[in-house]
């Protein structure tokens, strides 16, 4: 079932069209990967589905109802450039957005003070915001966002400004509120962590949605018919033996003194048949199917449409 | 009101009104103002100047004996020559008198060892016409001369009643000194407060925090609970001020009159001819104004109407440029929209004090723009209660017609960082869905 459906959503400012008939679903209980380049549409069409800004036409509909005012407590929305006020004591701000979402004073207060033992901070309760770091002010923003047990999470870079420790506190925070059924959509430019973390993603460049579908079958549709070669010998003996087989290569270092030379095997030839041909012109030493990251495929993504 | 809008109105009240600054001000302000008023008062106590000694060389032999020396001018009859007077160490100057004075047109000559002062010429001047009047009186022979000119003397005052009202008494200057000290409390509220709103929301967009708050609350909840919760802190100041005023005319004033002035006070009120008061007619009535709780607590009561109306107005498209600014250089242009008018109003308060029945004071007091310090300046001299009523309604509603247009440029300027958006801009961005 899914709790988010975007249907042709497009948003236009002045002289520029910020959305261009954009759809996307997220599955319940999934975590939903929204990439693209800087620009492309993403911080818009996030503020819709938060339901701050109305799209020009299209529609989005929350949990089996077109999105209303009333369901943004059902959301929680961790932008990217994100702040706290600087002269309010951290308790006191943090009860201040709980109570924004619709929880009492009390149920926030208690709330609250869970995350802050678990996250360790306890002590901060009657710091004034300004007395934080960066790191710690995150932190805080991170508990005010799945403060109030949201059905749908936005994180919009959420590691950024955490060291590599915190960064795994959090990402594991992530995957625990999946768990616990909470659907996530998760908006980044850090390619790893989407392979890590994401079941669906949504590619938007220019406003348009390029790419949409499962992680794992999208980089194998994009894997097909890739493959490496570690070998040693003449590379360019071995690369025009295997010319009318592939249609792309590219060569690197292999371990041990090896080259390496990643192959596009053209449609309908089989790998075997490769194998022959490398073993003939080489002393071939290994030979595998190459799995494509997440970041070629945004790469490539990304060049292709312009 | 929804409840999202008053936990926005709390917190910007509470960080306001806990801070140290906001205590101070409100206790600083009266103190300050009550110094301005008292500063004149003092400065002219004390700069009394010290006493000068002049000669007098007088030759028509008729004037000099009957100069009378005041407390800053000594005066000293000499028979020396005009030379030798000036030369004379330790005094401070030389009078001459010409034999013609007595004919009442001949030029006297000063010579001041040091500057001369406006007061020492005007206290000569008018003691030596004085004197040259009444001898010049004197030769005509009359009989008891001196008898005659003390009946003709007068002294008439004037008191003013109003007719259309019922009150009391009402002192014209009292009234004039109310309007003109009310409206500089508005203009100054307006001012301070409307920019207040200006740059905290241009911190908010600075600092992201606004990027949180909005996906919990609607823009225009947010602008709205903070242009009340600010307006909340400039209602707290002037109750609190009201509250001071209030206290002082019903407590402290009655005790430090001085019983013959309260009691005079009390015989004005109920019709005593005024040759039978001590004190001037002016000074009671507005010291029986200033006792009048009710008219006192009225002022004030109107003050935070017309301030609540009018900060509302100015508020909203405070909030509107600071949502289109990224910092607060650049909303100076933009700002001149509401300083413009807000000056105008003041200008016009102060005409309207002086004459609070013309029509330019009248037409004023219903444009929304300037209607709440024209209002406050006209208020204290008491005006139909018609105009007060036209006057607030037409101060709310414009409030929630500037509102919904200032909403409809916020919502889409928070969101817009970099270049500084021209009119035009704003204009497109209300068309915004």
């Amino acid at each position: 079932m899914d709790l988010l459906t975007v249907s042709e959503v497009t948003k236009n400012y002045a002289g520029h069209t910020a959305l261009d008939n954009v759809s996307l679903s997220v599955r319940q209980g999934s975590v939903y990967g929204l990439l693209g380049p800087n620009g492309a549409g993403k911080t818009t069409l996030i503020r819709i589905i938060n339901h701050i800004t109305a799209p020009d036409s299209g529609s989005v509909v929350f949990d089996g109802h077109p999105l209303t005012q009333a369901d943004v407590a059902q959301i929680g929305y961790l932008p990217e450039e994100r702040g706290l006020y600087k002269k309010m004591k951290v308790g006191d701000q943090a009860v201040f957005f709980a109570r924004l979402k619709g929880l009492s004073k009390a149920d926030a207060t208690r709330a609250l003070k869970e995350w802050f033992d678990r996250f360790e901070i306890g002590s901060w309760w009657n710091r004034k915001v300004e007395e934080l770091s960066k790191g710690m002010a995150q932190k805080v923003q991170f508990i005010v966002t799945v403060l109030h047990n949201p059905k749908l999470l936005i994180f919009d870079e959420p590691f950024s400004g955490f060291d590599p420790i915190n960064a795994n506190l959090l990402r594991d925070e992530i995957l625990r509120l999946r768990d616990n059924g909470s659907t996530i959509i998760f908006s980044t430019h850090n390619m790893a962590s989407v392979e890590e973390i994401c079941d669906d993603i949504t590619l938007i460049n220019n406003g348009r949605n390029i790419l949409t579908g499962n992680v794992d079958e999208i980089r194998r549709d994009f894997s097909r018919g890739r493959y490496s070669i570690d070998f040693e010998g003449d590379s360019s003996r071995l690369a025009s033996a295997l010319e009318p087989v592939i249609s792309t290569f590219s060569l690197s270092e292999a371990p041990r003194g090896r080259q390496r030379m990643d192959i596009v095997v053209r449609d309908g030839v089989d790998a075997r048949s490769v194998i022959g041909i490398a073993n003939e012109t080489s002393r071939l030493a290994a030979f595998n199917e190459t799995m494509a990251s997440m970041n070629d495929i945004f790469i490539n993504a990304v060049s292709k449409q312009k | 009101m929804d409840s999202k809008t008053s936990i926005i109105i709390g917190r910007e009240y509470m960080e306001r009104v806990s801070k140290k600054s906001f205590l101070i001000t409100t206790i600083l302000m009266p103190v300050l103002m009550l110094g301005l008023m008292l500063v004149p008062v003092l400065i002219a106590m004390f700069s009394e100047s010290e006493n000068r000694q002049l000669m007098v060389i007088d030759n028509s032999g008729k004037i000099a004996q009957k100069l009378q020396n005041t407390s800053s001018l000594t005066f000293a009859a000499t028979d020396l020559t005009l030379d030798s007077a000036r030369s004379l160490e330790g005094i401070d100057g030389v009078l001459f008198i010409p034999a013609e004075a007595l004919t009442g047109q001949a030029t006297m000559q000063i010579y001041t060892n040091g500057p001369s002062s406006m007061e020492i010429e005007s206290v000569i001047t008018s003691q030596v016409d004085d004197i040259v009047e009444s001898y010049k009186l004197s030769t005509y022979g009359i009989e008891n001369l001196d008898k005659i000119i003390e009946s003709i003397t007068s002294d008439v005052k004037l008191q003013s009643i109003r007719n259309d009202k019922e009150s009391t008494e009402s002192s014209t200057a009292l009234s004039y000194m109310l309007g003109f000290v009310l409206t500089i409390m508005l203009y100054m509220c307006l001012l301070l407060y409307g920019q207040m709103v200006m740059t905290s929301i241009i911190e908010e967009k600075n600092n992201r925090v606004l990027e949180i708050v909005v996906s919990s609350v609607k823009p225009t909840q947010l602008m709205l609970g903070k242009i009340c919760g600010i307006g909340l802190v400039a209602v707290t100041q002037i109750v609190i001020w009201g509250v001071l005023m209030v206290s002082m005319s019903a407590f402290l004033l009655p005790v430090l009159l001085p019983e013959t002035m309260s009691s005079e006070m009390a015989a004005l009120s109920e019709g005593a001819t005024t040759a039978s008061l001590s004190y001037d007619v002016e000074m009671l009535q507005a010291i029986s104004m200033l006792g009048n709780v009710s008219y006192i607590i009225e002022l004030f009561g109107l003050l935070l109407l017309f301030l609540v109306g009018g900060f509302m107005l100015y508020a909203a498209i405070y909030a509107a440029i600071g949502s289109a600014v990224d910092n607060i250089q650049d909303a100076g242009q933009l700002q001149s929209v509401v300083v413009f008018p807000i000056i105008i109003g003041v200008a016009v308060a102060m005409a309207a004090a002086a004459d609070p029945a013309s029509s330019l004071s009248l037409w004023t007091s219903f444009i929304p723009f300037t209607s709440p310090m024209v209002m406050m300046a006209r208020i204290p001299f008491g005006i139909p209660a018609w105009e007060i009523v036209v006057s607030l309604v037409i101060l709310f509603a414009s409030f929630f017609v500037v509102v919904w247009f200032a909403a409809k440029i916020y919502r889409v300027g928070i969101f817009m960082y970099g270049k500084k958006p021209t009119f035009a801009e704003l204009i497109k961005w209300m068309r915004y869905k």
